[in-house]
């Protein structure tokens, strides 16, 4: 009946732009920065075939004698190679381009697996309530109580010993995405779970199970959507805890390859060299990786107070 | 009490048993210990013989129960590469590991508590918000790079402290020899527990902050004020009383992650323990010691979380002890 009063219907990104979210981070120069950032990275990494003039991994492109050139404003350096080559020989500037990517894929990939199994297992335990609660939340305890590195140094360093590292290189991306996917489920379990404890006394839960819809159905379509807030929160800082962990382990030799070089594992290269002088292949990737950690950190930190979800404390 | 004490201690059984069994599977699936034994010169006849003797051919479960109570007498077999029964090789180099969570620790709590509550009573001065900006760059940095940035800073650059290994280390007794008698010993573990200490403290502040400033706003406090506590006594006696108890279950935690992030800081530092052993004994396939380690490790996390969980059981009286045990 207003159908004339109205004007057209805002754009999905007007909508965004002007709620309060939207209006937080315009208010927020950190965030705002912090995004500028994450998604130049993001996009470089993404682009990388495209913009790096080298192919790291193109063995072809790769000459021995032109390795430990210093970045160019130093003295001694190669006007092909702006900062500098790695102890191999390979260009920096490419590799770090490529190993951003890996590390920017292992860590998101790692954080949906992790979503995907703690969101399932949070909304059945919420749910469902009762014996199948109590036990999947004594397991969420234990899993907890043994920290992700620990788990996952171990399973790798079995995985590596058992397969050798001729195999275990080739399948290593997919070896870190499940070790870490799999160790922090709990993290959105316990989360998810109490939001749901909180949803499913609500009157619209009741109503949705009146009209006959499966507990499938209301656990997805209606109860999830209402738990998303905290569940953005969880997901910026796990990837950024995801990020470190792929780093942790690469630099332990448990993760990508040299190689296949991750900032973790090219991180771990320049560290032989770093008595040497050569202290370029270790610090640039390391700058790189505290600042994608940053910046990600940073914005979940604003996601927080602009969500101010209630999220699972202890 | 008793009886959240009695489930508890029995789900801890329960995981250690767990663990055991993930232990046997690997010694079962790692390596051959025949090949250890008598290399690649033996006849097939004379194998089988060695097989049935050591007990190779028996079925999973004798096997298992055979590791499991030899287990329990504290034989997790012998390394290939020492030639010494696993766990002495591991006690060994266990004091170096536990005297650098040692160190990291009392860095923690020395400084996490006054500068916590510090930025929790003040949280609008310049001081506070440079702490709070320097703890979320703290924790995002791995704990390996500020290792290796302190080295270079510390030991490449400047060559204040030396950048690997124990130093001069005193004997106390048994395997324990500490870094804490000698000048050079205090020297050498400095910097790894920094490095260790880093990525913990900005987490902790952070913590402290948080459930301090949470406090603050309670009742009691206001009425401590009312009543004319002085001021120190109430941030320092009265609200931090209540502040330290989710310190208590997080730091439980945190000690089992500490020893996950040694074994980063010992690569670094090539300090001698536990974590460094055991990337050594990774790359050597040394199954036992392999083994041994997952077990150690396993039941130094069970035992402090069991501790923790106790300690929180009662010093807090509002904790539902009956859910908890459920």
């Amino acid at each position: 009946m207003s159908s004339l009063s109205t004007p057209t219907e805002p754009s999905r990104w007007s909508r965004v732009w002007n709620s309060n979210i939207g209006y937080s981070f315009r208010r927020n120069p950190v965030a705002i920065v912090s995004l500028m950032i994450f998604l130049l990275i993001a996009i470089m990494s993404i682009f990388a075939p495209l913009i790096a003039p080298f192919d790291p991994y193109d063995l072809g492109q790769i000459d021995i004698m032109n390795s430990e050139y210093p970045p160019l404003w130093v003295d001694g350096s190669d006007a092909q190679f702006i900062l500098g080559t790695d102890d191999q020989g390979r260009d920096l500037w490419s590799t770090i381009l490529y190993g951003t990517r890996l590390s920017l894929l292992i860590g998101i990939c790692a954080v949906v697996l992790q979503a995907f199994l703690g969101i399932s297992i949070g909304l059945i335990a919420g749910y469902v309530g009762g014996r199948t609660d109590s036990l999947l939340m004594r397991l969420a305890d234990i899993q907890l109580s043994f920290s992700t590195l620990m788990v996952a140094i171990i399973f790798l360093a079995v995985t590596q010993a058992m397969f050798g590292s001729e195999t275990f290189n080739q399948y290593a991306i997919y070896f870190l995405i499940a070790v870490i996917g799999v160790a922090e489920w709990p993290q959105y379990a316990r989360t998810v779970r109490a939001t749901v404890l909180a949803e499913k006394k609500k009157e619209y839960v009741d109503s949705a199970r009146v009209l006959g819809f499966g507990p499938g159905r209301i656990m997805v379509r209606h109860i999830l959507p209402n738990s998303l807030s905290p569940i953005f929160v969880i997901s910026t800082v796990q990837v950024a805890n995801a990020i470190i962990s792929e780093a942790s382990l690469s630099f332990l030799g448990l993760g990508m390859p040299p190689s296949q070089p991750s900032l973790g594992s090219l991180i771990s290269s320049g560290f032989d060299y770093i008595f040497s002088g050569s202290w370029w292949i270790t610090a640039i990737p390391g700058i790189v990786l505290v600042v994608l950690v940053l910046v990600i950190n940073l914005l979940g930190d604003w996601l927080r107070d602009a969500l101010n979800p209630k999220l699972y404390k202890g | 009490m008793f009886a959240y004490l009695v489930k508890r201690v029995f789900q801890a059984i329960a995981v250690m048993f767990v663990i055991s069994l993930i232990g046997f599977a690997i010694q079962d699936n790692l390596g051959d210990p025949l090949r250890e034994l008598v290399g690649q010169s033996v006849s097939e006849e004379v194998r089988q013989e060695l097989r049935d003797e050591l007990g190779l051919n028996d079925s999973f479960l004798t096997q298992y129960l055979r590791f499991a109570g030899n287990a329990l007498q504290g034989d997790l077999g012998t390394s290939y590469f020492f030639k010494e029964p696993a766990l002495d090789v591991i006690l060994k180099k266990l004091p170096a590991t536990m005297e650098l969570v040692l160190g990291a620790t009392i860095i923690i709590i020395g400084l996490s508590i006054p500068v916590g509550v510090y930025t929790a009573i003040y949280p609008n001065t310049i001081l506070s918000r440079v702490v709070m900006g320097v703890s979320i760059i703290g924790i995002s940095i791995p704990v390996f790079l500020t290792a290796i940035l302190m080295i270079f800073v510390f030991s490449v650059e400047y060559g204040w402290f030396p950048s690997y290994g124990r130093g001069e280390i005193v004997h106390v007794f048994g395997p324990w020899e500490t870094n804490f008698a000698t000048v050079d010993g205090w020297m050498h573990i400095l910097l790894p527990s920094v490095a260790l200490a880093s990525i913990m403290l900005p987490l902790f502040v952070r913590l402290i902050r948080a459930e301090m400033m949470e406090v603050l706003q309670s009742e009691y406090v206001k009425y401590a004020k009312a009543k004319g506590i002085r001021p120190w006594r109430i941030y320092f006696v009265h609200a931090l009383k209540n502040t330290l108890l989710p310190v208590i279950t997080v730091g439980g935690v945190q000690i089992g992650t500490m020893v996950a992030y040694t074994i980063l800081t010992e690569t670094v530092f090539q300090w001698p323990g536990m974590g460094f052993m055991f990337l050594e004994a990774v790359n050597r396939v040394d199954t036992p010691l392999i083994v041994a380690y997952l077990i150690v490790v396993g039941f130094i996390f069970v035992v402090t979380n069991t501790i923790v969980d106790l300690i929180y059981g009662l010093v807090n009286p509002t904790v539902n002890l009956a859910r908890m045990g459920a």
